[in-house]
């Protein structure tokens, strides 16, 4: 019951905040050409312009093309959002306000949006066109490739929380905000450029959106789509980008933590007011989860977009090698750092308090 | 019956619907989508049984694998542009011996095993007897003192006091350890990456046909 709740105020949630993202996407698009963006529709910033839009695409014909393997074009839309939707199950608001409490949190939001790639790949394939079929190739090989350093880097900060719980992980950064993670090491701050570098590419967006490259391909994978399976890929495309952006927000930015609340000032809110706590801290999270948004989409209208042997060179030659080299470095501080300064200054590597290390 | 086992049931017959569409399916990208869904089905089990682990390894693992199926299996090798897939009267035959050989290995195996030796509940319900990741970890490189999360001392924020007075875990180190077995399947991967990149490598020509510059 309660699960189901949570899944229906997840499902809204995502669909507004995509509504939001897409109207802030024109708005910072056309400040970033010097253009106003959206203006007509709902007043002076065009607050509606998505609303109708949306209403047009319902009203679309919904087209198959005569050449489509049916069954694949329709699955593709729905895989891809169902993916993006999964990951928010297990990601963390507030302190303990998430849908699912999960050992491994971590670990199922990477496995569930890596599902998010199937849809677009049948969808790429099954529309029956060779624009499609050139993005969803394109988008296989990107995301089957950015996987891998992407994954490496998240490690970074699990060994320094010791735990794949997102919700341990944020409580363990409470506090001022040196007690952030991007913060904690030079390796952490590293892996936290790389790791939203590795991400803006697996939410497909430029610099990295070979699989659209309306320049070259049409519009990629989603060419032969219209109406409301189109904007089903657009919601799970928004919707990934603000679920790496929790990722990001959670394992390195202090997840709910402001930053500037002492931790033992929010210990008692969480114990007397705990529905402020709730409020309050939802909106810390939210707030800075967009900041990442937003960095993404100022990323997307100021860089130009890579060829596709830049974007294999990119991840192969020089994100991956990162990605290694600060996990290496990351696993071997702490033992370098006691073992040169024993018991003089200590760094706050833990062992969180529910898992000791065994004594030796 | 409560609402997981209803559940239980749908995600299983659906499981099962999915397996033998995979085998009756001729599309062979259709074909690659149902075996997507029997592995997510199967994952979906895994974590309505409590293994969330597993489940989420689950899905990670197989589906880049039917991923990777998919491009390299059919996009890469196929001539048209939906292909289809048409096995023989002897393939059927074959096949069909060989599944009904498997399940009834499965079949008796369940039917001969004695169900009452078993524990009550592999997955106990209390959070603090479970068994969590960090066990594997340990037990992957030969810690096999396994013991839910109760079992372990207390650590909490402050230091212990002094170690004599803690509750002792003693660190077996065994010679039963998984590392070797991973080390060797690692090794193994590496071996078929290594042949699979090196048969799918470009042809190259012959170096008296190269203009010398190239070389």
């Amino acid at each position: 019951m309660v699960l189901t709740v949570a899944a229906i105020v997840l499902v809204t949630f995502v669909a507004l905040s995509a509504i939001f993202f897409i109207w802030l996407e024109r708005k910072v698009a056309g400040r970033i050409q010097d253009r106003l963006g959206p203006t007509r529709a709902g007043g002076k910033f065009g607050w509606l312009q998505t609303i109708a839009d949306g209403i047009k695409l319902l009203a679309k014909e919904d087209l198959i093309p005569a050449n489509a393997d049916q069954f694949l074009f329709r699955l593709g839309p729905y895989l891809a959002f169902t993916g993006s939707f999964l990951a928010y199950l297990a990601l963390p608001f507030s302190r303990d306000v998430v849908a699912l409490q999960m050992n491994i949190a971590l670990f199922f939001m990477l496995a569930v949006m890596a599902t998010e790639v199937f849809g677009v790949i049948l969808a790429g394939y099954g529309s029956g066109s060779k624009w499609a079929l050139f993005g969803g190739m394109r988008e296989a090989a990107q995301v089957v490739s950015y996987e891998v350093p992407m994954a490496i880097c998240v490690l970074v900060p699990v060994l320094v929380a010791g735990t794949l719980n997102l919700n341990v992980i944020s409580q363990q950064q409470a506090g001022l905000f040196w007690n952030w993670y991007v913060l904690h090491d030079p390796f952490t701050f590293l892996a936290f450029w790389t790791y939203f570098t590795c991400a803006t590419a697996s939410c497909k967006r430029a610099p990295f959106d070979l699989a659209e490259a309306e320049s070259e391909l049409v519009a990629g994978f989603h060419t032969e789509y219209s109406g409301l399976r189109w904007s089903f890929f657009f919601m799970a495309e928004y919707g990934s980008m603000f679920a790496v952006s929790g990722i990001a927000t959670t394992l390195f930015l202090g997840g709910w933590h402001t930053g500037v609340v002492p931790a033992s000032l929010s210990d008692w809110l969480f114990e007397n007011v705990w529905f402020l706590y709730v409020v309050l801290s939802v909106v810390v999270f939210i707030a800075k989860c967009w900041i990442l948004v937003f960095v993404m989409m100022w990323v997307r209208w100021t860089l130009p977009r890579l060829r596709i042997d830049q974007v294999m060179t990119t991840c192969l030659k020089y994100l991956l090698p990162i990605a290694c080299f600060l996990l290496l470095g990351a696993s071997l501080l702490p033992l370098v750092w006691h073992s040169v300064f024993p018991g003089w200054v200590k760094l706050p590597f833990r062992n969180p308090p529910a898992f000791p290390a065994a004594p030796r | 019956m409560n609402a997981s086992e209803i559940l239980f049931w749908i995600v299983a017959l659906g499981t099962a619907v999915c397996a033998v569409m995979v085998v009756i399916t001729q599309h062979i990208v259709r074909c690659a989508v149902w075996l997507l869904f029997t592995l997510a089905g199967t994952a979906g089990l895994f974590f309505l049984l409590g293994l969330d682990f597993l489940g989420a390894t689950q899905l990670f693992v197989y589906v880049g694998g039917t991923l990777v199926l998919v491009i390299f299996g059919v996009m890469l090798t196929a001539t048209g542009p939906f292909i289809q897939l048409r096995a023989g009267a002897g393939e059927w035959a074959m096949a069909i011996i060989v599944g009904l050989l498997l399940y009834g290995l499965i079949a008796a195996s369940w039917f001969f095993a004695d169900w009452s030796k078993l524990p009550e509940a592999a997955i106990p319900d209390d959070p603090k007897q479970m068994y969590y990741t960090e066990q594997l970890g340990r037990a992957l490189l030969g810690d096999v003192s396994v013991q839910p999360r109760s079992a372990l001392p207390n650590v909490s924020a402050k230091p212990t006091a002094d170690p004599g007075k803690g509750k002792k875990v003693s660190v077996q180190r065994s010679a039963s350890a998984y590392l070797l077995p991973f080390e060797i399947v690692s090794v193994h991967l590496l071996v078929v990456l290594i042949g699979a990149a090196y048969l799918a490598r470009p042809r190259r020509k012959r170096a008296s046909t190269m203009p010398s510059g190239e070389r």
